[in-house]
């Protein structure tokens, strides 16, 4: 898939599967319909968008008429958080989420407590876990909503949803989890997970860009935040992007195929990359769970160097990565995900972000284990620090 | 500009110029703060004669590419300059000898300009000689900045000092 560059991004983004693309395109070249249109190019229009409902409701046990399609990640947690505030209000007006939640879901729920809202934001241990039993505490009489991400998107680490669900269930509490990382990754079962509502992306598992879903399961009270023509069952009116939806669709169906095999490929590499790199360069660290996390995440904080050098390095190089430190944000702030784990600022300045996907092969990895400790290595001479 | 970073930027980063620690330097500039994510010490050696110029200069940086590159820029311009002319690099001066640098990064050159101005004011002060107002303000205002942030950032300024100990 990609020649000369190493890509371990997936994280990021994952590029499209070539089967995805193929199923994609007579929806953008001869079947261009509108799924609200009468006539045949319509009616064949809105038949792929029902197949690819009952596909992405497959992979997580749904039924297909919950599957809400939006265009982002992004807005099915707005949706998720806003809706459910809004429909809710009268019942109470208490939110719970995790401290290591997307900006999507902080900033939402920051919005919501400039309009009256009260938001607990639990804690998280060293490793990112959240304590099922800190949820049960912070539910109170008003409480309405608890949003815990299935996967962290930064350090990997999966979190207790099916018990915290379990809680939730009891206590009469709707229950949002974003599993916008792990969907594709590993098993999702929306009814052993016991939540109200799931979002899943279709960037994140080979499908394209500008599709993703909000799982809203039935008899939630949710409003919707886009009002139009009542698409998506009233819940998110605008003109369905059919191609996209069809290919976010085709992904889950290569996923449902493919999942198991990939994931314990996939972290047997990661495996290998996280005992080279702790083995071979001195002063690194692991971030997040030894064991219970993405198959495809390692993240690393290094002494002594800062991560969008390493970063940078990396890519000349031909190795693409990511990071968590100040210097590569906007707002010159470390990740607020490794301050919540307990790192301080300059332990989360060196942060590195490798994460694998589906076209990541054994020599990519032996090769990252050679370049990457040499460029370590060389930032740590010109630092004063070593 | 179309990339984050000038070809200048990564030319510097890739390959630093005069970098690395300097054995009995005459003045030593320390700015930066590892909280904050970037941390730059300068080292001057300054020619004995009346016309003090900065024969040797060289730097260690912890920090991102900008950082880095403004560190390894500063030493190309100030390395032959006399003290007078060597004030003179402000940071202006060194994002045009980068080729610009992203808004968000213009920090690093003032750090860059801020070091120097510290190597030399450290020796200055130690070899006793007259500080120039605008260096003696220019210090005033570095120091002043720094105790914010130590106040701020107290607990974990205490690791960075450990860390540099450590080193020792």
């Amino acid at each position: 898939m990609f020649k000369k560059r190493i890509y371990l991004d997936y994280a990021a983004t994952t590029p499209v599967d070539p089967r995805v693309i193929k199923a994609m395109l007579p929806y953008l070249k001869d079947k261009p319909g509108n799924t609200m249109s009468l006539h045949s190019f319509g009616q064949a229009a809105k038949q792929a968008l029902e197949k690819s409902r009952n596909k992405v409701a497959d992979l997580m046990k749904a039924q297909p008429e919950e599957i809400i399609f939006t265009s982002s990640a992004t807005e099915s947690n707005n949706l998720a958080l806003k809706g459910i505030a809004f429909a809710n209000q009268n019942r109470g007006r208490h939110i719970i989420i995790s401290p290591i939640e997307h900006a999507c879901i902080l900033q939402s729920s920051k919005w919501l407590e400039q309009r009256g809202f009260k938001i607990t934001r639990l804690k998280v241990d060293k490793y990112g876990l959240v304590d099922p039993k800190q949820v049960e505490r912070a539910i109170q009489k008003d409480t309405i909503l608890v949003s815990v991400m299935q996967a962290n998107n930064e350090i990997g680490t999966i979190e207790p949803i099916a018990e915290i669900g379990k809680i939730c269930q009891e206590r009469g509490v709707y229950f949002h989890s974003d599993a916008s990382q792990s969907f594709g990754k590993i098993p999702i079962d929306v009814n052993k997970l016991k939540v109200d509502l799931l979002t899943v992306s279709s960037h994140k598992m080979y499908g394209p860009k500008g599709a993703a879903c909000l799982f809203v399961r039935k008899g939630t009270k949710i409003e919707p935040i886009l009002h139009g023509g009542e698409h998506e069952f009233g819940l998110r009116s605008s003109t369905v992007n059919v191609p996209d939806i069809v290919g976010f669709g085709e992904a889950c169906r290569i996923c449902k195929q493919e999942m198991k095999e990939e994931s314990k490929r996939t972290m047997k590499l990661r495996d290998k990359l996280i005992k080279g790199v702790l083995e071979n360069i001195e002063n690194s660290h692991l971030n997040g769970h030894p064991k219970n996390r993405l198959p495809n995440n390692a993240n690393f904080w290094f002494s002594f160097v800062e991560g969008e050098s390493l970063v940078i390095q990396l890519d000349m190089s031909g190795i693409a990565a990511s990071t968590g430190s100040a210097c590569s944000s906007e707002k010159l702030e470390p990740s607020h995900v490794l301050l919540a784990i307990g790192l301080k600022p300059q332990e989360a300045q060196g942060s590195l972000r490798l994460t694998l996907g589906r076209w990541t092969t054994e020599k990519e990895i032996d090769r990252v284990l050679i370049i990457l400790p040499q460029v370590v290595k060389k930032l740590r001479r010109i630092s004063p620090f070593k | 500009m179309d990339k984050f970073y000038t070809k200048k930027v990564l030319e510097h980063f890739q390959n630093p110029h005069n970098y690395g620690k300097m054995k009995n330097p005459d003045g030593i500039g320390k700015v930066g703060n590892i909280v904050c994510g970037d941390v730059m010490w300068l080292y001057i050696k300054v020619s004995k004669d009346k016309k003090e110029v900065i024969k040797d200069i060289k730097f260690e940086t912890f920090g991102c590419v900008a950082a880095l590159a403004t560190s390894s820029v500063i030493t190309d311009l100030a390395k032959g300059k006399s003290l007078e002319q060597a004030l003179k690099i402000d940071n202006k001066k060194i994002v045009k000898a980068l080729k610009g640098l992203p808004p968000v990064k213009i920090h690093c050159s003032v750090l860059a300009s801020d070091a120097l101005s510290e190597a030399i004011y450290d020796y200055l002060s130690k070899n006793k000689k007259k500080i120039p107002d605008v260096l003696e303000e220019k210090h005033q205002r570095i120091k002043k900045e720094k105790e914010i942030i130590e106040e701020k950032y107290k607990d974990w300024i205490e690791i960075e000092e450990k860390m540099h100990k450590e080193q020792k």
